[in-house]
């Protein structure tokens, strides 16, 4: 009696359904997103390879070059200054703005007091968008009146400040200012990390001895190690898309002393009807971040694998 | 000579007094537990001979040196924490060198000290690792490690063992009491569980808000507890307390579950002054079932009826919850001879094992 029950039809369909359904709604919902990235990441990454190898100018074309565009884009003198650039700065702007970043984070955790307006000062120049940031510091920067005609006018008429005005400063122009505007962005994610530590460890290391900055170099930063790395692949990514801000604050120059390869990507595609080297230009950008990319994810990957051997 | 006093301590933070007005001392090679519920200050007090807590007010002796002002490094004191708190991007090794690092001492004296201490607590096969790949025990065994490398004056543990899962805690607390007997340091141990405080210490400070109720033996803890919270605190299952009349010089009576008076003999007379209502503690284990060549081995049991409300066998033991007015209480009897749910036996209480206490101010009496 309750076998056949059991074989009923009637309640049989309607769960089924039901749970088609419920297996079907996160799939639904992440799908148009999916799709975008899929076509915006993946078909454009192709697209623009393709480009790269084509004769395209003003329009795209597909009459296949080979490595014709590689090879006239690294002849370019403007092109090896863009990419010298783009490592000059890469460096000491991420060098630069974690070092600042973790000083400030260090001193802010040291229960100083009005611990949040200090924190919301420091973060506030990422919330300011890079074009505004390169037209403040570029009136800055401008001899005429920025920060060489305020400290002249207080009395040093021989004080110079001038790094834009000169082709061999500029780009340090560009550093510091990029510097400015991240170091505040490193400090909060190195002070989550601070706070994140077992005080018992500081506590401990305080019992063994060890002087605040020992403490500091042995047992909590090498704790945060991770955090660095978070970091400075973040960073990386920012400078290697650098363009709103150099556009702003030097656009280029002077001469071509700051062009970076963004705006020569931007420049060849846009202002010349050069498409086919231009493509090629983005693509070596590609490659610059996937130098960094690549092997952080596969240690990542690595490291999830360890983890879950341990575990 | 004491390793460790401590005067009239106190601790604020703001208008919140965490500590107030502790007295305390350890003699040299005593094993002193601090022990109470949570929030009722022995932490801090830990905290503050280790030094990471400023005093407010009072002093702490260690030796004979007054550290109220001194750097946690040169109290000449080593920790175990809780959380262990070893130091997860060095090795084991590195762990245990780090405080001998800091203070320079050569590299032939620390490898003979981590020899030592690794031979003491069997963790030779673990030195090259990382905290992140032992086990709870292993990690507890290095932190004790740690300490022990200092040969410090006095040793410091902040519930080190309750992290662990319930048989091994069992094992642990055993090997830091042959640890003890071994090395035979100074030690102030806190914990919230009884039972550690109970098998390790040679002595016992109970405190609970703030200040110690009771600072004994734990014998004298135990069987004569100053005050109903001591007496709640120690032992499990816990005490029992039933409120009872004085009816006379060496007699009280008990409230029995159908309503009426049960008059039990007190084993010796109260002090002059005693309330008229009185509060009767007696521990689970002094309630048998009354028999007559039980009153001629123990003369000081008293007797009366109870209903048996429900009986939990454990094993070892089975618990007996019985109905004694409007009250249950717990009686702990041997698995062959234990009641019955639904019966109704006849208690015998060990009037020579309770205790009397003051309803309103709380004290034993």
């Amino acid at each position: 009696m309750s076998t056949r029950d059991l074989t009923v039809p009637v309640a049989a369909p309607a769960t089924p359904w039901r749970e088609r359904l419920g297996t079907m709604v996160p799939i639904l919902v992440l799908a148009p997103s999916l799709a975008a990235s899929f076509i915006y990441v993946f078909v454009f990454t192709l697209w623009t390879l393709y480009l790269s190898l084509s004769n395209s100018s003003l329009m795209p074309t597909y009459g296949f070059v080979g490595l014709d565009n590689y090879a006239s884009l690294w002849a370019n003198r403007r092109w090896n200054i863009a990419y010298t650039n783009l490592f000059l700065f890469s460096g000491f702007y991420i060098v630069g703005s974690m070092a600042i970043g973790l000083l400030l984070a260090i001193l802010i955790d040291q229960r100083v007091r009005g611990e949040a307006v200090w924190r919301t000062i420091f973060l506030y120049p990422l919330a300011v968008s890079f074009v505004v940031t390169g037209t403040v510091w570029s009136w800055l920067y401008n001899p005429v009146d920025g920060i060489q005609a305020f400290v002249r006018g207080l009395g040093w008429t021989d004080f110079s400040f001038a790094l834009t005005a000169n082709r061999n400063t500029a780009i340090y122009a560009v550093i510091i200012t990029g510097i400015w505007q991240s170091s505040g962005f490193a400090m909060a994610l190195f002070l989550a990390g601070l706070r994140s530590v077992d005080p018992d460890l500081v506590k401990a290391a305080q019992i063994d001895g060890a002087s605040v900055s020992r403490t500091y170099r042995k047992v909590i930063l090498p704790t945060i190690a991770p955090i660095f790395l978070a970091v400075a692949v973040i960073q990386i990514q920012f400078a290697i898309k650098t363009f709103d801000l150099v556009a702003a604050l030097t656009r280029g120059g002077p001469g071509v002393s700051t062009t970076f390869p963004a705006i020569y990507v931007y420049d060849l595609m846009f202002q010349r009807g050069q498409i086919g080297e231009g493509a090629a230009a983005a693509m070596m950008m590609l490659a610059a971040l996937a130098v960094v990319l690549v092997p952080y994810s596969l240690w990542i990957a690595w490291r999830r694998r360890g983890e879950g051997r341990n575990g | 000579m004491s390793a460790l006093m401590i005067r009239d301590l106190h601790k604020s933070y703001g208008g919140l007094e965490i500590l107030a007005g502790i007295n305390l001392e350890a003699r040299t090679g005593e094993f002193v537990a601090l022990v109470g519920p949570s929030g009722c200050g022995k932490s801090t007090l830990l905290a503050m001979i280790a030094g990471l807590e400023t005093v407010t007010s009072g002093e702490i002796w260690i030796g004979d040196r007054l550290v109220n002002s001194v750097q946690p490094k040169d109290r000449d004191i080593a920790m175990v924490f809780q959380s262990y708190a070893l130091y997860p991007t060095m090795t084991v090794r590195q762990n245990i060198t780090f405080g001998m690092e800091s203070r320079g001492v050569p590299k032939a004296e620390q490898a003979e000290a981590v020899k030592r201490v690794a031979a003491l607590l069997q963790i030779e096969q673990l030195l090259n690792r990382k905290p992140g790949q032992l086990s709870g025990g292993q990690r507890q065994r290095v932190a004790m490690g740690r300490a022990l490398v200092r040969d410090p004056k006095l040793f410091l543990f902040d519930e080190p063992l309750s992290n662990l899962d319930a048989k091994l805690r069992v094992d642990m607390r055993t090997e830091i009491k042959k640890l003890h007997h071994r090395v035979g340091k100074t030690t102030v141990y806190v914990t919230h569980d009884q039972v550690e405080a109970m098998t390790l210490a040679s002595r016992i400070a109970v405190m609970n808000q703030g200040s110690v109720q009771q600072f004994d033996t734990p014998k004298r803890i135990y069987d004569r507890p100053t005050n109903m919270f001591v007496a709640g605190f120690m032992g499990s299952p816990a005490m029992n307390f039933i409120p009872a009349r004085l009816t006379g010089a060496t007699s009280i009576a008990v409230r029995a579950a159908d309503g009426s008076d049960a008059t039990l003999a007190l084993a010796a007379p109260l002090p002059a002054g005693a309330p008229k209502d009185v509060v009767l503690g007696v521990r689970p284990e002094h309630i048998y079932r009354f028999t007559t060549d039980l009153k001629s081995r123990k003369p000081a049991v008293e007797s009366m009826q109870a209903p048996v409300e429900l009986v939990e066998p454990t094993g070892a033991e089975t618990l007996a919850v019985l109905r004694l007015g409007d009250l249950e209480i717990t009686g702990r009897f041997e698995p062959d001879d234990a009641p019955v749910m639904g019966e109704t036996i006849t208690l015998g209480i060990d009037m020579s094992r309770a205790c009397l206490f003051d309803p309103t101010t709380k004290a034993l009496l």
